[in-house]
């Protein structure tokens, strides 16, 4: 069986591209050489710089011949029809077959066809996947329509078994299949032929191209570390780079440099973003020390004098570089020396968002809900918002507009000139997180405080315009930031009611908003002594709206009631985060929908302890045998309220009880209530739980024994009030109607 | 080939070397565009000559400015004014890569001996809604070319694609020469009888710009001109297409284009002058792309744009 080679040649495929596109070559002309009925033992698909590779060992020669059968019209159905069908199965009328069936004589269309060639297929599976290739982003060149990553040179493709090697015939756009291909741009100029996946591989190495790209990264980094290890360095490991640079380079020769003495004082991250981003070094560090002392860069080609003056170059590149560098620094140094009062003042002039004013308002804002939470998390409310004063200075900094991705790293670095204390330099790094998933939550109180006033700051501010994320867009990351929220509060075990911080953060929004200036500010004062005085508040936000009585501009009036409805809803945007957050945790949608009908469901920690408790009860032989008792008293109940069309509820008097079993239902709803109530304040669901479950004999004993519907209605109705005790017990530790089944 | 007998000595020797390698090339070498552009690309030899079927292939020296960049001539490598090499062959030859590093080597650097990458980078100015796929050239880590196939311009496609090569010349030049501040760059011969250095020449206007576009410039007068300059190219392409005084066709799609580089150009130093908010960045940008779209449209009804008479219809 033959194997089958395809190389794509082209000028220089950009490198984060490559892997991506040997894999969709691969698929496209897999799947089209299989639709055709060419099956293959394996395939391979490899690139560099300037080649997609694929290789499939094992083809068929030929596709198997087919034969398929396929019923018609009626026989005396009109021409019209027997004609489509003739066209769809292409044969003519004297080649169908007349079959009796039940329904009478029939049509039949026998089609055979003949397998066709393995080159005829591949040249045109070959060409659709050229043509519909599916790169991020393609163009045309010179006076053609072809589309391709970057110009398209030569196709090889090749079949080859043990009798030798052809060409598979093949032209798109005047670019002619063939069997040769290129080595090294500068080391092996010139084209050469090939026979086969081995001669192949063999001949571009001698022409100086790693064919693997895992083997171009396996190279690299043994040379490096070995490089490193030999002067008792280490290289700083990123995987990223390692990938890209492989992608950069057909012939990979490792270079080692030093970084001159003055730049090493640098933060290593600095020093590593720098050569990261701009050069495509890696960062050589002394384990001893921990500074970044030398550089690692991988040249694509070997010379005469060693790499020195590749070397030479790549170090007066880099010089440059973190000269730039080491004037940010030293610059932004000063700033922070001076109070860093020019950068709070540069972040007035920024906007944030259009509609929801500068960078300055922003941190005034965050800054005013940190010191309004610190309490909560044992956090002075001073430093909290200093922190949050301090947490975006750094934007402004000379050193993160040049390196963005080092914003609150150099507001930690910058914190102690500036006169912050050490709370404070970890809260600019740390209030961006959790950003992903998987990252770290802060635990510092001063950091969570920043952290969470952020991003509360960020979802109302986008609520109260009215830009919530929906379907897929979320352009401003806000169901990362309610994930942030709800990490931050679950993972430090925080009591917050956020309904209140959604309302009183709501509010300066909206005042921001507002366009009367001078109302504005009053309330600001006000809402500010408000806070100072009473903490954070719900119903009081109409207090204060109702100072302004007659004053209020029609903004703020409107907000008057829209205001509470916002923040409903950006509730439950957050309870809904929270489902999916629970749900990864393996607790049921349910079990949640039971929490969630309860009281204070803006405070996540208790939220979530009460559905641990309840999954945990659920669990258990007695709850689930509780539910169904409470489900049919419930039943019951609900029937005969309708039918009577009253509300059964107080009253149940044991003098009217009847049977043993009611008369104990009673004892055991008194016991229960005194467990629970206690139990509930202290918010100790499991033990409420308990004693709800410990009535699960009684009930089931009451059903057993006792009829509710009799004859005398005192004690009808006697019963029926029973049962709603159960329901109002069982009611104040989970809706439990919500749990299914 | 190269070797240090035949390095270029000076600034102006690696320029006259680039204009004779691509003279030899083919390319008509021309002139710099006589008006304030920020880019090479800007000079309508490029910008207008990229669109329609028309062959073509120019290569030039373009001064360009850019308020923002100016350092009172004292950083190393940044000047609000600066050189530009630009080469743009319509349709793009397959062989253009190799031509590109002919030029390197021309101008004194020895292939066997540097490490010569091709970096992905693509290409876009907002301002003429232009865009291209390509790479930034690395010279053993530094950046000395921008290589972009054009895909469209001024909203229209490019059909044929034209290759363009942009170098940085006083960064390339700096490299081949190892000069490590501009100003410190030899201009002519260094065994000239006067020999000037690119400070001599530079140093002096580096600073009243700086100071001029920083500090004095009249934005209640760039402002204006601005708004003029954007009226004047609206008010061009309004004209009907034939002259009423000579009975002929004559779509003046250049003029027009002068004061959309009259706008560009006003744009940047009321940028250098703080002035302009992130919000209205945008919608100065969108003006001038606004014009560079009209006067592409009015360049595709010329002849040089790919316009014949039999399209009168």
């Amino acid at each position: 069986m033959p194997d089958l080679l395809i190389e794509l040649f082209s000028e220089e495929i950009p490198a984060r591209m490559q892997k991506r596109a040997a894999d969709d070559l691969k698929k496209l002309v897999t799947d089209g050489l299989v639709e055709a009925g060419l099956t293959y033992a394996g395939a391979a698909a490899l690139s560099t710089p300037r080649r997609l590779t694929l290789a499939i060992e094992g083809l068929l020669a030929t596709s198997p011949d087919t034969h398929e059968e396929r019923k018609g019209p009626k026989v005396g159905a009109p021409d019209k029809a027997i004609e489509g069908f003739l066209r769809g199965a292409g044969l003519t009328r004297d080649q169908l077959e007349e079959r009796d069936t039940p329904k009478g004589p029939v049509y039949f269309a026998l089609i055979e066809k003949k397998g066709r060639p393995a080159a005829e297929i591949i040249a045109e599976v070959l060409e659709a996947a050229i043509r519909s290739f599916p790169w991020p982003k393609a163009m045309r060149w010179g006076a053609g329509s072809l589309r391709w990553v970057r110009p398209l040179h030569s196709i090889l493709c090749i079949l080859s078994d043990e009798t030798g090697a052809s060409v598979v015939p093949l032209d798109i756009d005047g670019i002619k299949a063939g069997d040769t291909t290129e080595g090294h741009r500068f080391m092996a100029p010139g084209r050469f032929a090939v026979t086969g996946f081995a001669d192949y591989e063999t001949k571009l190495k001698a022409a100086r191209v790693i064919l693997s790209p895992e083997e171009r990264a396996d190279h690299i980094w043994a040379e490096a570390q070995n490089a490193a290890f030999a002067q008792g360095l280490e290289i700083v490991e990123d995987k990223g780079l390692l990938a890209e640079v492989a992608g950069l380079v057909e012939w990979p020769v490792v270079l080692m440099g030093d970084i001159a003495e003055e730049f090493i004082p640098l933060p290593p991250e600095v020093l590593q973003t720098s050569m990261r981003e701009h050069q495509k070094f890696f960062s050589v560090k002394n384990p001893k020390s921990g500074l970044i002392e030398k550089f690692v860069t991988v040249a694509n080609r070997e010379t005469a004098d060693h790499g020195a003056t590749i070397l030479a170059g790549n170090q007066k590149v880099l010089s440059a570089r973190l000269a730039d560098a080491k004037f940010f620094w030293e610059n932004d140094l000063r700033v922070a020396e001076a109070g860093a009062g020019a950068w709070l003042d540069s972040l007035a002039n920024v906007t944030f968002h259009n509609k929801l004013g500068t960078q300055g308002e922003r941190i005034e804002r965050i800054a005013q809900l940190a010191r309004a939470i610190a309490p909560s998390l044992d956090a002075d409310p001073e430093l909290a918002e200093q922190a949050a004063r301090w947490a975006k200075a750094d934007l402004s900094s000379e050193m993160v507009y040049e390196f963005p991705e080092l914003q609150g790293l150099m507001g930690k670095y910058y914190a102690a000139p500036a006169g912050h204390p050490v709370e404070v330099a970890n809260a600019a790094v740390e209030h961006y997180s959790p950003l992903g998933p998987s990252d770290d939550v802060p635990s510092a109180p001063v950091s969570v405080a920043v952290a969470l006033a952020d991003k509360l700051d960020t979802l109302t501010g986008f609520w109260a315009i009215d830009e919530k994320p929906t379907g897929s867009k979320d352009p401003f990351a806000l169901r990362r930031a309610a994930l942030g929220v709800i990490r931050l509060v679950l993972d430090n075990d925080l009591r917050l009611a956020l309904d209140q911080l959604f309302d009183a953060q709501l509010l300066r929004h909206e005042i921001a908003l507002d366009d009367d200036g001078a109302v504005r500010n009053a309330l600001l004062r006000d809402l500010d002594n408000e806070i100072a005085d009473h903490g954070v508040f719900g119903a009081a936000i109409r207090t204060v709206l109702d100072h302004f009585d007659g004053d209020l501009s029609k903004h703020l009036e409107k907000v008057k009631d829209s205001l509470p409805d916002t923040s409903r809803d950006l509730l439950g945007f957050f309870h809904d985060r929270l489902k999916v957050y629970l749900r990864d945790k393996g607790v049921r949608h349910d079990v949640i929908d039971a929490c969630l009908a309860m009281p204070g469901n803006d405070d996540l920690s208790l939220l979530v302890k009460r559905a641990e408790a309840l999954t945990a009860f659920l669990s258990t032989d007695d709850g689930e045998n509780l539910l169904q008792g409470v489900k049919r008293s419930s039943n019951i109940l609900a029937q005969a309220e309708e039918k009577d069309g009253v509300e059964y509820s107080y009253g149940a008097d044991v003098k009217f009880a009847e049977a043993d079993e009611e008369k104990a239902l009673f004892a055991a709803l008194d016991t229960a209530e005194a467990a629970i109530k206690p139990a509930m304040e202290a918010e100790d669901f499991a033990a409420a739980m308990q004693a709800m479950a410990n009535l699960r004999a009684p009930i089931d004993a009451f059903f057993e024994a006792v009829q509710i519907n009799t004859d005398n209605q005192v004690v009808r109705r006697n019963r029926l009030n029973l049962l709603s005790r159960i329901r109002m017990i069982c009611a104040g530790v989970a809706d439990l109607s919500r749990i299914e089944g | 080939m190269a070797n240090s007998d035949t390095r270029p000595k000076s600034f102006q020797e690696i320029i006259l070397r680039l204009q004779n390698y691509w003279a030899e090339q083919g390319c008509a070498v021309l002139q710099p565009y006589d008006m304030e552009v920020g880019a090479g690309t800007f000079h309508p030899a490029t910008t207008l000559r990229s669109l329609g079927s028309q062959p073509w292939a120019a290569a030039y020296v373009q001064p360009s400015r850019r308020p923002t960049d100016g350092r009172y001539g004292e950083n190393p490598n940044r000047l609000q004014h600066y050189y530009q090499y630009q080469v743009l062959i319509k349709p793009s030859p397959p062989n253009l890569q190799e031509l590109y590093l002919g030029s390197l080597e021309a101008i004194g650097i020895d292939m066997d001996l540097h490490d010569i990458r091709f970096v992905e980078d693509d290409w876009e100015s907002p301002t003429l809604g232009a865009w291209g796929l390509g790479w930034e050239v690395w010279c053993d880590g530094m950046e000395v070319s921008q290589f972009t196939y054009f895909q469209q311009v001024g909203g229209y496609d490019c059909h044929p694609v034209s290759g363009e090569l942009t170098y940085g010349l006083e960064r390339l030049a700096m490299y081949i020469l190892g000069v490590d501040h501009v100003m410190d760059m030899p201009f002519n011969d260094p065994g000239a009888p006067i020999p000037l250095s690119y400070g001599d020449v530079f140093k002096q206007t580096e600073e009243e710009y700086a100071r001029w576009n920083f500090d004095v410039a009249n934005t209640d007068v760039l402002l204006k001109q601005f708004e003029e300059a954007e009226a004047e190219c609206k008010a061009i392409l309004d004209q009907a297409h034939v002259d009423p005084k000579t009975g002929k066709r004559i779509v003046m799609a250049h003029p027009a284009y002068d004061q959309c580089i009259k706008a560009s150009h006003l744009f940047n130093l009321l940028d250098a002058r703080g002035v302009i908010s992130v919000t209205e960045r945008q919608a100065y940008i969108g003006r001038v792309r606004a014009l560079a779209k009209l006067c592409a449209d009015a360049f595709v009804q010329t002849r040089a744009g790919g316009w014949t008479d039999g399209d009168a219809a």
